[in-house]
């Protein structure tokens, strides 16, 4: 249970944190969540006031590497603190409780804080043969989705199983993955990614933590701030693909020489990502500054658009080799093939008519000898 | 069948028909070689610097450029389909009685199986050739709807946005991309076989089918015209 009347700087003060070093996060975190360093004012006295919010943590069909990915957010407090902060009541990966102690804990937040938790949610949820592809406690994922989706007050989907199916959505689906907003009659935020951004999740924390709201959200339930531009629009290399200067094969000159990944494969044409601005590990680098195409992992149903390593799609029920040029290209080869056919049956056919209309013509003519 | 045969010239093609026609040809043309060297760009010269080049922009700009006038070339053209004459008239693309289903029937017999027509000679399109015109506008729309689909997150066009939601009702980009190009083989198929019927055409029944989409006359002997 949290501490209630706990203020995330009264935690903070607790922990031995100086105001200045609370008054260095409020400002980080205002810029982290996108609305610049005037703003930090109002986040201080959200930070100082607002009781932390409880916030449940549920893990489905996933890999666990949405957590693996929050851990590492850039900035150590950030992680740090609002690992506190936040008052993570439930994360079958980080508490500390277990089994029945664990399942009572989530149930006393449920109950005590209804319409006023948090809930964020990392998988997908099996949906096909009652769900049994996904048990805790002895009960689906659904039912448990359902059970902690009623009384949240704001609903984060992990990653891009949670926000689309992922992996597990992938054709064929054998346990019907389902992506948290199909699930759910609510507002979802999702924040695709495999894994998403570690920056980009405490953001969006820190964001509904301040505010009490929602970020602004795009048609996907995308945060705005987040996944508004392409990968490809914000990538340093874009230069070279508007010059037409491609790397064609990942041992080449061109590769050396850092020029566009689009042949190769590169999904960041299609990709809404933060990965150019924000970048990973500490704003270290991101896979295109690596030399490595973007497998667009944050977008809908990205595994079923392989192969990763060419610009063109498989054509879907012709094989993994087959692009639509190929498809296409065999179509108008037989329509050639049958053009030509026809143009020489035509022909024999013209002949015939040529020949009995010169028959008629000396039919008509009185005198026959003048056509010949 | 007499030798001597007189043949009326009839006007059926006006001139904005055969503006559109044209016009779409070539914006299909220019839409068709730029979208395909999109989806597989070639190698030029890495001599110079990014900063010196900008080709592969160049092509996305011709691109969407025709994008454009392919999109108003049609809102055109249907318009004119409801001011027009007879013959671009809307309902010769839509075979909504049985008579004109058995014209299909006929089209195909003479197309297909080179019989000799025996019913009466269309003088606009055939039956037939408007039906494939009505689906072909079908995939007109689909083309435009996922082209401008794709255009819109990199633009501030009105058109771009208006077709935000295909996105969405097709799953992701990576998918009406792949439509979106997959269609491009379909005006390869259609121009190959749409030409070539205008070339059969006139060439066994020599009407005057291959020129009238450039002066608008068509030519029709004088006692198989009932109307």
């Amino acid at each position: 249970m949290p501490r209630a009347g706990n203020s995330l700087w009264e935690v903070m003060r607790e922990k031995g944190y100086s105001r200045r070093d609370f008054m260095q996060f409020c400002t980080f975190a205002a810029t982290a969540a996108g609305l610049g360093t005037s703003a930090s004012a109002a986040v201080a006295k959200a930070f100082e006031k607002k009781d932390r919010p409880p916030v449940l943590w549920l893990h489905f069909q996933e890999c666990t590497c949405c957590s693996e990915s929050f851990i590492r957010a850039s900035h150590p407090m950030v992680a740090d603190v609002l690992l506190d902060a936040i008052s993570l009541d439930y994360d079958e990966t980080l508490q500390a409780a277990a089994g029945h102690q664990a399942e009572k804990c989530k149930a006393d937040v449920m109950k005590a804080y209804a319409g006023k938790y948090i809930l964020l949610v990392e998988g997908s949820v099996p949906t096909k043969e009652n769900g049994v592809f996904c048990m805790i406690g002895g009960r689906t994922a659904e039912d448990i989705l359902k059970e902690a989706a009623a009384g949240a007050a704001a609903i984060v989907a992990w990653g891009n199983c949670a926000s689309y199916g992922c992996v597990q959505a992938a054709k064929p689906n054998p346990t019907g993955a389902t992506a948290i907003q199909k699930l759910v009659n609510k507002p979802v935020i999702n924040v695709p990614g495999c894994p998403p951004i570690a920056d980009v999740m405490v953001a969006i924390v820190t964001h509904i933590l301040m505010f009490g709201r929602m970020p602004e959200l795009d048609s996907q339930g995308r945060p705005k701030e987040f996944y508004s531009r392409r990968v490809h629009d914000t990538c340093y290399r874009r230069p070279y693909y508007d010059a037409g200067l491609f790397v064609e094969a990942f041992d080449d000159d061109n590769a050396r020489k850092g020029y566009c990944l689009y042949k190769m494969g590169c999904r960041g044409p299609l990709t809404y990502n933060a990965c150019a601005v924000v970048k990973w590990n500490g704003g270290t680098s991101y896979p295109i500054q690596s030399g490595h195409g973007c497998l667009g992992c944050s977008e809908n149903g990205f595994w079923d658009n392989g192969p990763f390593y060419r610009h063109l799609p498989a054509f879907p029920g012709f094989g993994i080799e087959s692009t639509a040029d190929t498809v296409g290209l065999t179509l108008g080869a037989a329509a050639a093939v049958g053009v030509a056919a026809h143009a020489v049956s035509t022909n024999i056919r013209k002949r015939k008519l040529i020949h009995d209309q010169v028959v008629e013509a000396v039919k008509d003519t009185p005198d026959s000898k003048e056509v010949e | 069948m007499p030798a001597t045969q007189t043949y009326r010239r009839l006007y059926v093609w006006e001139m904005p028909v055969r503006l559109y026609h044209w016009l779409n040809a070539l914006a299909i043309t220019v839409l068709g070689v730029t979208g395909y060297l999109i989806g597989r760009p070639f190698t030029v010269g890495y001599a110079q610097e990014a900063s010196f080049q900008y080709w592969f922009g160049t092509v996305r700009f011709l691109h969407f450029m025709a994008g454009y006038v392919f999109l108003f070339n049609m809102l055109v053209r249907t318009y004119w389909g409801f001011v027009g004459n007879r013959f671009a008239s809307w309902d010769k693309f839509i075979p909504l009685n049985r008579q004109a289903w058995r014209d299909i029937v006929e089209v195909l017999r003479i197309d297909i199986l080179q019989t000799r027509g025996t019913g009466p000679i269309h003088i606009g399109h055939n039956r037939l050739a408007g039906l494939i015109y009505f689906v072909t506008f079908f995939i007109f729309m689909f083309q435009g709807l996922t082209g401008f689909a794709l255009y819109g997150p990199m633009s501030h066009s009105v058109f771009g946005n208006l077709a935000a939601w295909v996105v969405p009702l097709m799953g992701s980009e990576a998918v009406v991309r792949q439509w979106h190009h997959a269609m491009l083989w379909f005006y390869v198929l259609f121009t190959l076989v749409h030409v070539y019927l205008v070339f059969y055409h006139d060439y066994v029944e020599g009407r005057g089918t291959t020129s009238s989409m450039v002066g608008g006359w068509k030519f029709e002997r004088e006692d198989r015209l009932d109307d």
